[in-house]
């Protein structure tokens, strides 16, 4: 350093340099452990969407990480643990099987906050959030029941748990108000993420007679099955209408952002609880993708009253009367299934076909 | 000018035991190249992928965590291949495995004596093997290729452990979701490193090693393993019994898996789920083979392997990069070893006129 100006300025320079340093040592760090694959454009792809939101909205004051295609079991408990350690405050794990994991990780980092998607464990720093995904499936109902020819709805599903059979009880449900005649066919797949299995199961319920394919399983494959058979189809997650173009009925949205930006919001104002979100179609977690131009508009407007009925309270999927399979009521005319029941679902409603595996 | 493959009279020892060495060198060569080209310093990205993963001991505990299940797999199976026995069907022992012992464990749900693991762990074995001998009698009795029988069985043995979780053993108090109570204190693995997830199965997959080695070196059997895999014929004039190998094969891989499976359920995941293995069976078949089916080498494999896991991971939470890089990273491992291996086996004979007019023979007369 010749000159003392310059000394002042590679001073002045340092210490910016630490100040900035400072800085990002403070930032907030949030991590996303994901079951399946960024691009499954269904599930994962959505919470990835979400994880985008929080870095949109936050900026430099936050830095987001993630690890995809994370096995549901002991390796969920590393990638966890090795993400509370590396300094992340808030921890996002989406898939059910990540709950104990998830939950044994949370008993020893105190201090950092954790949020399971569509489990039942809570502690003091982790939260459990979850989509009311039946109430879109609901609307969808209606038009499938206005909509199918041969009566016949195929649905493939991912695992006979409560969350998977609300979604074909909702469907079941909403497009017999409609069509007294409509059925359900269901075939699991045992699987959150398998195109060929998928598109395995779509084809065998077009096959057995279905003329609109809904799934809960997370690749585009029934609908493309669907697209090609020239049936319909109802895209999982995330607007799939790119994968079929003609025949992608609607679309059951997920939209994280709003509760990842407000839990990232309340860990920065530090002001995080612990506890249950449930979000439907009024907080906007679900959402409706646009109606094909192809359906009716008395169709699209009777799906549209239901949604708005939805949302104004008028009208819960689950009011009674409930009737399961066997022809039992569950709760009478006039009452609705709380969050409790509707939690622990483990029985099909009427217009289901065959038995909920056990 | 053309190429062909000449098999080499005598392939270089030396070379057989050094193939996997090259084969990490030019995995690690390669894997620098690709992360330079990717734009990332490739020395960095090397580094959280091989070093940073078990920079402390947590760290290194988790790798042993992972890789004990390979390792004692690796091991069983390594012999049944040595023996020309292909048990492909590792991973369906491994969850029958970890079924019976689970079954043990919620049976005696509550329960505080210090018999419950040891039974456990006789249960897994037994489960294994039970899963093992169904290929060994189909393969000796009715002659059927036990690839096939021992890998649809895999899949058997999935749905029948998703039928148990989802039906008979599901959590009384856990909302209908697929998976058993949590274990009691008693069927859960004694950690041996405090804080962290290292349990005694480490101690028991050392002594495997260590039996099989000298199984293998020491004692009748394993010279008739060897002899069979090597030279069937002389085998046969000798009056080995092919049968009795396949038996011995397939309830020991089969044993071993299922260990494993319990060690698994009784270990890190602490109860039943429907996914109680992400691969391990499968994984193991690539580590006996890169561990060149030596006791030793498997142990060093399963090491290797799991730590392209572990390094995965930190790829990802460190440098943001996709999980399709631990996928391209084992790919070139296995790649590269096996083609180091046809380079010992056989030579590159370049033939220039010879092959020309041959060629055109052949148009000719076609």
């Amino acid at each position: 350093m010749k000159h003392p100006f310059k000394k002042i300025v590679g001073i002045a320079a340092t210490v910016a340099g630490l100040a900035i340093a400072g800085q990002s040592m403070a930032e907030t760090k949030v991590g996303f452990v994901y079951v399946g694959p960024v691009g499954d454009h269904g599930w994962t792809y959505r919470h990835d969407i979400g994880r985008q939101a929080i870095e949109d909205k936050f900026g430099d004051q936050v830095k987001t990480t993630y690890v995809e295609s994370v096995k549901e079991g002991p390796d969920a408990e590393r990638v966890v643990r090795k993400m509370a350690a590396s300094g992340h405050d808030l921890i996002f794990t989406t898939s059910f099987g990540f709950m104990n994991p998830t939950l044994k990780v949370a008993k020893k980092f105190p201090k950092v906050k954790f949020e399971h998607a569509t489990g039942y464990k809570r502690v003091k720093n982790m939260s459990t959030f979850a989509g009311r995904f039946y109430e879109g499936r609901y609307v969808v109902g209606t038009a499938a029941g206005h909509m199918t020819k041969s009566n016949i709805i195929g649905y493939v599903a991912s695992f006979p748990i409560p969350e998977v059979v609300r979604g074909i009880n909702a469907v079941a449900r909403s497009a017999r108000a409609v069509n007294p005649d409509a059925t359900v066919k269901v075939v699991w797949v045992n699987s959150w993420y398998d195109p060929g299995k998928e598109a395995d199961a779509a084809k065998t319920l077009i096959d057995q007679g279905a003329d609109i394919i809904l799934q809960h399983t997370d690749s585009p494959a029934p609908l493309q099955v669907a697209e090609q058979r020239g049936v319909w189809g109802v895209g999982q997650a995330s607007d799939m209408s790119s994968y079929a173009p003609n025949n992608q009925l609607t679309a059951i949205i997920d939209n994280w952002d709003q509760y990842y930006i407000e839990r990232t919001q309340a860990v920065i104002d530090g002001n995080w609880k612990s506890g249950d979100t449930w979000g439907g179609i009024k907080s906007g977690m679900v959402e409706m993708a646009p109606w094909n131009d192809a359906v009716p508009a008395d169709v699209v407007a009777a799906a549209e009253k239901v949604q708005k009925a939805i949302v104004d309270g008028s009208l819960h999927p689950f009011q009674g009367p409930v009737i399961n399979q066997n022809g039992e009521q569950v709760i009478p005319a006039g009452e609705v299934l709380d969050d409790g029941a509707l939690s622990g679902m483990n029985y099909y409603v009427q217009g289901v076909e065959g038995s909920l595996p056990k | 000018m053309s190429f062909s493959l000449v098999a080499r009279p005598q392939p270089s020892k030396l070379m057989v035991y050094l193939s996997p060495l090259l084969a990490l060198i030019l995995t690690l060569f390669s894997g620098f190249l690709m992360f330079s080209l990717m734009g990332i310093d490739g020395l960095d990205a090397l580094y959280a992928f091989f070093i940073l993963p078990i920079s402390d001991s947590y760290g290194f505990s988790e790798l042993l965590v992972k890789a004990i299940p390979l390792i004692l797999i690796g091991v069983g199976l390594s012999i049944g291949f040595k023996a020309n026995v292909w048990n492909i069907g590792a991973e369906g022992q491994l969850v029958m495995g970890a079924v019976a012992a689970g079954g043990v464990a919620l049976f005696a749900y509550e329960s505080e004596s210090i018999w419950v693991l040891p039974a456990m762990m006789i249960a897994g074995i037994l489960g294994g093997m039970a899963w093992g001998a169904v290929p060994a009698w189909l393969k000796t009795r009715f002659n059927a290729n036990e690839i096939l029988t021992s890998l649809m069985l895999t899949y058997v043995a999935g749905l029948f452990l998703s039928f148990l979780v989802h039906g008979p053993w599901r959590d009384p108090e856990g909302f209908n979701f697929p998976e058993s109570r949590l274990f009691s204190e008693s069927a859960l693995l004694p950690i041996i490193l405090e804080d962290t997830r290292l349990h005694i199965g480490m101690i028991i997959a050392l002594l495997v090693v260590a039996t099989i080695w000298i199984l293998l070196s020491k004692t009748l059997i394993g010279f008739q393993v060897k002899v069979v895999g090597s030279a069937p014929r002389a085998a046969r004039f000798a009056g080995f019994k092919e049968k009795g190998l396949i038996w011995f094969s397939l309830l020991l891989g089969g044993g071993l898996a299922g260990l494993a499976g319990m060690i698994e359920v009784s270990g890190p995941i602490g109860q039943l789920v429907p996914q109680v293995s992400p691969g391990y069976g499968f994984t193991a078949i690539i580590v006996a083979f890169v561990g060149r089916l030596h006791p030793l080498g498997v142990t060093i494999a399963g090491l290797l392997l799991a730590l392209s896991y572990l390094g995965g991971e930190t790829l990802q939470i460190e440098m943001g990069l996709p999980q399709a890089v631990t996928g391209v990273f084992q790919g070139m491992l296995l790649f590269f070893l096996l083609a180091c291996d046809v380079l010992i086996k056989f030579r590159i004979n370049m033939t220039q006129k010879a092959s020309k007019t041959e060629s055109v023979k052949q148009e000719a007369s076609a």
